[in-house]
């Protein structure tokens, strides 16, 4: 019979420092915040940075704005739903949208691999501008460079756009208070699963399309029906859990949801079942929430459903004095579980 | 979701966790094997569901997380080894081993890739005629099968550029050695259905004799462990010792025989080391010598370096039953997901990282409890 072995408590290894940049920097969850707080605010601080909304509110004469900037490097460039061009576009006015800004006019960089077909990028160009026209925002300016081939991946887009703030709106994570309802618009998970399906080759039953969206109007009627509303963000990588962690940090707040009441479609259960992923980490492209006073809930929940990127919103939880910067979740089996920021990339389990 | 929602019941829960409080009349102390199952347990909250006194211990089955510190080492050089192309599954990428792991090997240059199935790998040797291509494979029976068939494919096809770094390792020895070890507590096992599902059920049959205890082959959904443990309570009430099986949707007595035999084919038992439990003979599993051509640790001439785990991880302890992560003084300090000191931290199937997900406000709570308490005493 083997014996096993009884460990005794000592010092512990030391484990490597982190020295180099590795994919789940880039992954939105607490390796990109630890990035943000050791390279980017100590050399950036302001108090408009700070704040580390989506976009920064900034005084002008006569009023305040709203900017944001967002690069692109989703593969594939065109996918069911959407393309690198539209999520350029919808991206940045969703920044600004979900901060009550109204986005006004975005500028444009392309960084371009040698050797990509001027009719691929045509076509990038193409969507942007049908974008724009959607989202009711103009292209102002851009810029151009090209890589050498091998030193890109085809085209990666950056963007950045500035909105206008309406007069008294204060909106922001740090505004968000316990006993605010949480609206979220609508099925989690759809663009995430479509790209990781589009790269994995999997061909799924249903109609897997990403939910690329502008949200500006969507925004704009939750502002004009719940004037007392804290906060919104979009659920972009990450997905929701890395937006509620987010918040609850920031304004120090605890955040308990609901699994039963959060959409997630039978296509994107699948998808995330044969993964092994969970659909809260995933990342979408027309998703948002917003923190409404329990008062004006039902108002801001008819608000979004009236709008057709709203149709399925739901209220999916509450802000709650209690176990502060943590959020939780009430399973289907009426038990609670914590919904933890994701540490780097969600990666698929084995089995 | 057919297949799925009727798993994940309410109603059905509920009724299983009324029916285990009807039975359950003692404190039995039950081990899930898998970390999927374990995963879900933790997920869930089922363990909050059982009767007072009775207790989950959370098994040795987690194939990323008892896998050798020197293993992902020989993965990490043969990853920055010219002209390779390492693959990989997703969650072998993240786990160290003594000094680095694999994401950052490939932040440092190495070609590392994610793939889902040992076949997208031999794919990539087709595609890559000029370049070595390895599958670091890893996992219990169930996941050696397919890179079993992936070398036999390699074979077939005559793809020379293809080989396997493997570490599998089985079931059934790890058990015996949990249950014959001193001041064993389990009193019942679920045995991991999928496992089950390929080599069937008559090695279980042999340990629940050996060892007078009850098995139940369960599922991984809530209501598969929940109705898992009804009917170990069940046996354990009436004084039964039998081998049950839960899964009959996906377990047959005989399991695969098509797996079975390209396991046997391929692949020959060893003796092998699991991180946190040690060195347990006839355990693992590794290429015959008929397929030596396809053995990475051989085409590559790895060197062997053994390493120590770190020594204050206590996993030996929590994989068998000992202890539950919370009571490790480097729980959620100097030991998390993000850097592991060791083995059940290490995958989201390892029971410390399901708890350090899903629990961590129980354990702050009980730690702040204990303070106030220290304090006042």
């Amino acid at each position: 019979m083997t014996t096993l072995p009884t460990p005794a408590l000592a010092c512990p290894l030391p484990i490597p420092a982190d020295q180099l940049i590795v994919l789940g920097h880039g992954s939105g969850g607490r390796l990109s915040a630890r990035l943000t707080e050791d390279v980017f605010l100590p050399a950036f601080r302001n108090a408009a940075l700070e704040q580390l909304d989506d976009q920064a509110i900034v005084p002008v004469p006569g009023g305040r704005i709203a900017l944001s900037t967002d690069s692109y490097v989703v593969k594939p460039l065109f996918f069911p739903g959407g393309d690198i061009g539209e999520l350029a576009v919808f991206g940045t006015v969703n920044d600004l949208s979900v901060g009550g800004a109204i986005p006004k006019y975005l500028t444009v960089g392309f960084i371009l691999e040698e050797g990509l077909s001027i009719a691929t990028l045509r076509r990038i160009v193409q969507s942007m501008a049908q974008a724009a026209q959607r989202a009711g925002v103009l292209i102002v300016t851009g810029d151009t460079k090209v890589v050498e081939k091998g030193c890109g991946d085809q085209v990666f887009i950056n963007s950045a756009g500035v909105g206008f703030v309406p007069d008294g709106l204060t909106l922001g994570a740090r505004q968000v208070r316990p006993g605010d309802r949480i609206l979220l618009n609508g099925s989690l998970g759809e663009h995430g699963i479509t790209i990781l399906s589009q790269r994995e080759g999997l061909e799924l039953a249903g109609d897997l399309r990403s939910d690329a969206a502008p949200l500006n109007e969507l925004c704009a009627a939750i502002v004009a029906a719940a004037p007392g509303l804290h906060a919104m963000r979009d659920l972009t990588r990450g997905g929701l859990s890395s937006a509620l962690n987010e918040i609850a940090t920031s304004a120090q707040v605890g955040i308990e949801i609901d699994d039963r009441a959060i959409p997630v479609t039978d296509a994107v259960r699948g998808a995330c079942e044969i993964f092994g992923l969970d659909p809260l980490y995933v990342a979408n492209e027309g998703k948002m929430i917003a923190f409404v006073p329990e008062e004006q809930a039902a108002a801001a929940l008819a608000a979004m459903r009236a709008n057709p990127l709203g149709a399925d919103a739901r209220i999916i939880g509450t802000v709650t004095e209690k176990h502060p910067r943590m959020v939780t979740l009430r399973t289907r089996l009426g038990t609670e579980r914590i919904v933890d920021m994701l540490a780097q990339d969600q990666l698929p389990r084995i089995c | 979701m057919k297949h799925l929602d009727e798993y994940r019941d309410e109603a059905l829960a509920r009724a299983l966790v009324d029916r285990l409080t009807a039975i359950a009349h003692h404190p039995w102390v039950l081990m899930e094997v898998c970390g999927g199952q374990t995963h879900t347990l933790v997920r869930y909250g089922i363990d909050g569901l059982l009767p007072a006194g009775m207790e989950m211990i959370h098994g040795p089955g987690c194939p990323v997380c008892v896998t050798p510190l020197e293993v992902i080492d020989k993965a990490i050089v043969l990853a920055k080894t010219p002209g390779v192309i390492l693959a990989s599954y997703g969650d072998m990428l993240r786990v160290p081993g003594s000094k680095s792991d694999l994401l950052h090997a490939k932040a440092e240059g190495a070609d590392v890739r994610m793939v889902y199935s040992p076949l997208d790998a031999l794919k990539l040797a087709r595609e890559n005629p000029t370049r070595e291509v390895v599958f670091f494979g890893i996992g219990f029976e169930t996941t050696a099968p397919p890179n079993a068939a992936a070398v036999w494919q390699a074979a077939r096809q005559g793809i020379g550029n293809f080989s396997l770094l493997a570490s599998h390792v089985l079931v059934p020895p790890a058990l015996r050695a949990l249950l014959g070890a001193p001041g064993n507590r389990v009193q019942g096992l679920i045995a991991p259905g999928h496992v089950c599902a390929i080599v069937g059920l008559e090695e279980y049959q042999a340990i629940a004799r050996e060892f007078h205890i009850p098995i139940v082959v369960g599922g991984f959904e809530p209501v598969d462990l929940l109705e898992a443990i009804v009917m170990l309570a069940e046996q354990l009430e009436q004084g039964r010792a039998e081998v049950e099986n839960q899964y009959t949707r996906s377990v047959r007595v005989t399991g695969n025989p098509l797996a079975q035999k390209m396991l046997t084919d391929v692949l020959e038992v060893c003796d092998m080391k699991w991180r946190g439990l040690g060195e347990i003979p006839k355990s693992g599993l590794k290429l015959r010598a008929d397929y030596a051509a396809f053995d990475a640790e051989i085409k590559f001439a790895l060197a062997h370096n053994p390493v120590d785990e770190p020594a204050e991880c206590i996993s030996a302890l929590i994989l068998q039953g000992h202890a539950k992560p919370a009571q490790c003084p480097a729980f959620g300090t100097r030991c998390t997901p993000e850097r592991p000191l060791g083995a059940p931290m290490v995958s989201t199937e390892g029971a410390c990282s399901a708890y350090y997900q899903y629990r961590r406000h129980d354990i702050e709570a009980a730690q702040a409890e204990l303070a106030t308490a220290g304090g006042r005493a």
